[in-house]
């Protein structure tokens, strides 16, 4: 064990975070979550899906469904070119992956600096935001993933 | 040095019983399917006892324990047969042919443990 | 390590219960047919013997009893003991199907029907105490055994040591006594005689080796040797009856233990075990196993199938490089390419069982049908070997089973009426397996009435199903027994299945990407052709593009492409449109509209037309902007990472890389059906 590690409190462990901008903003995901980071290309449209489900690509055989994160949450989007990135996560038993214009930083840190979001009625934050991090005076959201895609009762008939 | 028994069964279940017995009291278990099987097994390894069934495809309980009797090396290794029912018949073709004793199916695994000892012993 | 070695055992052991019961039903039904040898006599007594022994560590009582006495009669059997008739061996073909069922439920911990295996356990007792009360039915016997004890043969080995001659005993005289006892067969091995110079003349080097049948038993052998026990290696032994048929094929099965027959005498035969073990290594070479993981090899077809993409996108990348089709790369390329199906095709085959597995539940279906429709039927199949993927066969044994009920409950006609058309009463249902072009092909036939063609027809009329003047071939008129409700069984029969009729044959068979077709004489039979891809993991599909998307359409379900004339389409309405062809109309579906990818360029007519058929029968026209080729695709889950999506079955990837969607025919062709307000008088859709 490292000396530096004996301080860090058992109730109080690092967490390291993926962070990537959107338009103006940061968020970040667990790094745990992440399984690769990859270019833009495009995608194959599918029928009467949502307009944040960019489509699906070819991840070495699977079929990954892109969601496009800015649209996702409600924001201004435009159309993906090369210089955007694919984050592709594991979400349950799915991967998925995510559309973003960058990714920005990789941040480690102790849990208690994560704050809890705050008490806001708005669906994205409630939905998405689970803890908003201030770091050299950005603010960076801690999101969760599990309500990124589309639930499956939605299928439309 | 724990005690190795060559089973010999066509019953993957039963194989895996006696495996199972066997191995929880601590012996060393070397499995075949039928007596050919068995004889093949024996070119490789050698048994401390055998436990064999009677009814199996190529070679049956009887063949093998014939022919392991007729092996100078093996005629001393002590074979117990396994059988289903109390048959007398089987019982003394089992012995004629060389058998040291039998076991009746289903075994209990303690009896069957007790009885590898004795004979081993 | 699992937590609960016992509840793994168990598994293993209704594992292994599957392969003895299909082991005693094909015994069974070789013996039936009169091919039983000793063997398979032998491999049916085992069946059940095993599967007794692996009940009885799981205290499945009512199991282990059964077989109990199932074996007790399959011993007599095999013994000799008991002659099996004809209505012997129906009970023992009944009693493989009860003990199919006891292993199913104990499997299942239900309790069994136990009224039914009693009855046949009751059965099967008194068929046993049959092989009790007849002496030996050995009719090859040479002799009458005049003593109550059976004959039997023992081997005596004997080795004097100096000791024996230094005591004056003579080695003659003690062959002599034993050739007494019974018929004695006498061999000398002089391999340890040593060389004449070294030679002791007080030593011994022989040995003798006794085969014996008699009457007598082990004890009074034993006792010719009283004086000289100490002196001698002796080894009394008998005989395993079965060495006797193993080595001479000539012995029958029924056979009891019997004499040497006296012209073997000449020749000694080979060692019996030496005989089973050169046997077992022939057989040996041809079939050796082992058993996978499933997962294990559906991973590697999975790997394989990237293999091919990536392949197939690499020669897309030197042929877009400008490199030339001679060029060293490209060619090596193609070795690749060559080199990558192969794999492929290697891997599938590992996947790939023999239809036996399907097969073998036929003939007990066949028996049930018999008893209850009063007809007379005799089962032939073919082709049991043929191989298909796993998958495939999991889905043909309903569709097939469904045709047997038909091709027993509809085709064949009750023995009087056979006998009546100059026919014998018993009929025929052949099930035939074979490979063809790549794809497999079943056949069930039946030599019955065929069909009546005036009243398929007729009944066409009076379901709305085609028009009354509609001009049929045979063929098309045969071929309207697929339609969705249709069934010729004037009362709805129990058998053929409430109702549903070869539409549900047809769907399930589609479904797979496979082809259903009936070929039928009157007065001879039909014959019901099935053709199926040897492979679910990949699916031959036609590559569209529509709205600049790139779609795969299963070929299964193209009928035809056209090029529609303008003067054909008539607009029902602003959305809906139907194309006039031969005779009748079909709804046209323009598939960028339905998928919500925008609009397909151009007119109607500037399109492509596929006319498809969807599985519950119906026909569409799919309206596309250009049609690209014909290729195999692998199939690939879009659900694994997203959800089901409307109109799509799957996806799979393309050599450029990108995924292509493949189209559910039969969503888009229904729901637009049900959607389009076209629900005009079916006859409307049905071309033929």
């Amino acid at each position: 064990m490292r000396p530096g590690q004996a301080i860090i409190a058992a109730d109080n462990p690092m967490r390291k975070l993926i962070a990537f901008r959107v338009g103006r903003q940061e968020f970040s995901v667990d790094v745990t979550a992440v399984r690769e980071i990859r270019g833009w290309t495009s995608a194959t449209m599918l029928p009467k899906a949502p307009r944040y489900i960019r489509g699906v690509i070819n991840l070495r055989g699977a079929v990954l469904p892109i969601v496009d994160f800015a649209l996702r949450l409600g924001l201004p989007a435009s159309e993906p070119t090369a210089r955007n990135v694919i984050i592709v996560v594991q979400v349950g038993p799915k991967q998925i992956g995510i559309l973003v214009d960058a990714v920005s930083d990789i941040i480690t840190l102790a849990q208690s600096r994560i704050q809890p979001p705050p008490d806001i009625a708005s669906e994205t934050v409630s939905d998405f935001v689970r803890g908003l991090i201030a770091l050299d005076g950005r603010m960076i959201s801690l999101i969760a993933l599990d309500l990124v895609l589309p639930p499956d009762s939605a299928v439309a008939a | 040095m724990a005690l190795t028994v060559l089973t010999v069964d066509d019953s993957r279940t039963m194989r895996d019983m006696l495996k199972h017995s066997l191995i929880a009291a601590g012996f060393r278990v070397l499995q075949a399917e039928d007596g050919i099987d068995g004889l093949d097994v024996l070119k490789r390894e050698t048994a401390d006892v055998i436990v064999t069934d009677v009814n199996m495809p190529r070679l049956d309980g009887f063949g093998f324990i014939e022919a392991l009797r007729r092996d100078a090396e093996k005629r001393m290794t002590p074979i117990l047969v396994l059988t289903t029912e109390a048959d007398p018949d089987k019982k003394s073709r089992a012995k004629a042919a060389g058998a040291t004793g039998w076991i009746i199916k289903p075994f209990d695994p303690a009896k069957l443990v007790d009885a590898i000892r004795r004979v081993s012993a | 390590m699992t937590a609960d070695p016992m509840a793994e055992i168990r598994e293993v052991f209704f594992q292994e219960c599957e392969d003895q019961i299909s082991e005693l039903e094909m015994g069974l039904l070789r013996m039936e047919i009169g091919q039983g040898d000793a063997e398979t006599v032998n491999a049916v007594f085992r069946a059940v013997h095993s599967i007794k022994g692996g009940a009885g560590i799981f205290a499945l009582d009512t199991l282990v009893r059964f077989a109990h006495g199932f074996e007790t009669c399959l011993d007599r059997v095999r013994s000799g003991r008991l002659a099996i008739d004809p209505a012997g061996m129906a009970l023992l073909l009944r009693s493989a199907d009860a003990l199919t069922d006891l292993v199913r439920a104990a499997r299942n911990g239900e309790g069994a029907q136990d009224a039914r295996a009693q009855a046949l356990a009751t059965e099967l007792e008194r068929l046993a105490a049959k092989g009790d009360a007849k002496p030996p039915s050995a009719p090859t016997l040479p002799r009458a055994a005049p003593a109550s004890s059976p004959l039997r043969t023992w081997i005596i080995r004997f080795t004097p040591k100096a000791a024996l001659y230094a005591h004056a005993n003579e080695t003659a005289l003690l062959l002599r006594e034993l050739s007494r006892l019974g018929t004695a067969e006498v061999e000398i091995d002089s391999s340890a005689l040593p060389d004449l110079t070294e030679m002791d003349p007080e030593d011994a080097y022989l040995s003798w080796t006794v085969t014996l049948a008699t009457h007598h038993d082990a004890a009074t052998l034993r006792a010719v040797f009283d004086f000289v026990e100490d002196d001698c290696d002796l080894d009394i032994f008998e005989r395993p009856d079965f060495a006797f048929q193993d080595w001479d094929n000539t012995a029958a099965a029924e056979s009891a233990p019997q004499p040497m027959p006296a012209a073997a005498i000449e020749t000694l035969p080979p060692h019996p075990v030496e005989a089973m073990a050169a046997q077992a290594e022939s057989a040996g070479t041809v079939g050796a196993t082992i058993r996978v993981d499933l997962d294990r090899v559906d991973r590697m077809i999975d790997l394989v199938g990237e293999l091919v993409i990536t392949e197939a996108m690499v020669s897309q990348r030197v042929l877009e490089a400008g490199l030339a089709r001679t060029s060293a790369i490209a060619m090596a390329l193609e070795e690749l390419e060559a080199l990558t199906r192969e794999i492929q095709d290697s891997v599938m085959a590992i996947r790939a069982q023999p239809v036996r597995a399907v097969f073998q539940r036929i003939p007990r279906l066949v028996r049930e049908l018999a008893a209850q429709t009063g007809k007379q039927v005799r089962l032939v199949t073919e082709g049991e070997g043929t191989e298909v993927d796993k998958t495939v066969i999991e889905r043909i044994a309903d569709p097939l089973t469904h045709m047997i009920r038909n091709a027993i409950d509809h085709g064949l006609e009750s023995p009087e009426a056979r006998i009546a058309a100059g026919k014998p009463a018993e009929g025929l249902v052949r099930l035939v397996a074979l490979h063809r072009s790549g794809r497999i092909i079943i056949e069930v036939s039946d030599n019955g009435a065929g069909i009546n063609r005036a009243r398929v027809r007729q009944k066409a009329i009076d379901h709305g199903l085609i028009n009354t003047d509609a001009p049929l071939t045979d063929d098309e008129i045969d071929n309207l027994i697929f339609l969705p409700g249709f069934s010729t069984a004037s009362a709805v029969s129990d058998i053929s299945g409430r109702g549903v009729g070869m539409d549900v044959v047809r769907r399930a068979v589609q479904a797979m990407g496979g082809r259903i077709s009936i070929a039928s004489k009157p007065g001879q039979g039909s014959t019901f052709t099935l053709s199926l891809p040897l492979t679910l993991a990949v699916l031959d599909g036609m590559v569209v593009k529509t709205a600049d998307q790139t779609l795969i359409v299963p070929l299964a379900s193209v009928l035809e492409t056209l090029r529609p004339d303008g003067a054909d389409i008539h607009p029902l309405d602003n959305r809906t449109a139907v194309l006039a062809l031969r005779g009748g109309y079909v709804p046209i579906i323009d598939i960028a509209d339905v998928l919500e990818f925008g609009s397909r360029i151009g007119q109607p007519e500037q399109g492509v037309a596929l006319l498809v058929e969807s599985e519950g029968g119906g026909r569409a026209i799919l309206l596309v902007d250009e049609i690209q080729g014909q290729r195999q695709v692998v199939i690939k889950s879009i659900e694994a990472n997203y959800r089901a999506v409307y109109g799509i079955a799957a996806a799979t990837v393309m050599g450029d890389g990108h995924v292509a969607l493949i189209l559910d025919v039969d969503t888009i062709v229904s729901a637009t059906r049900e959607s389009s307000r076209l629900e005009a008088p079916r006859s409307l859709s049905q071309v033929f």
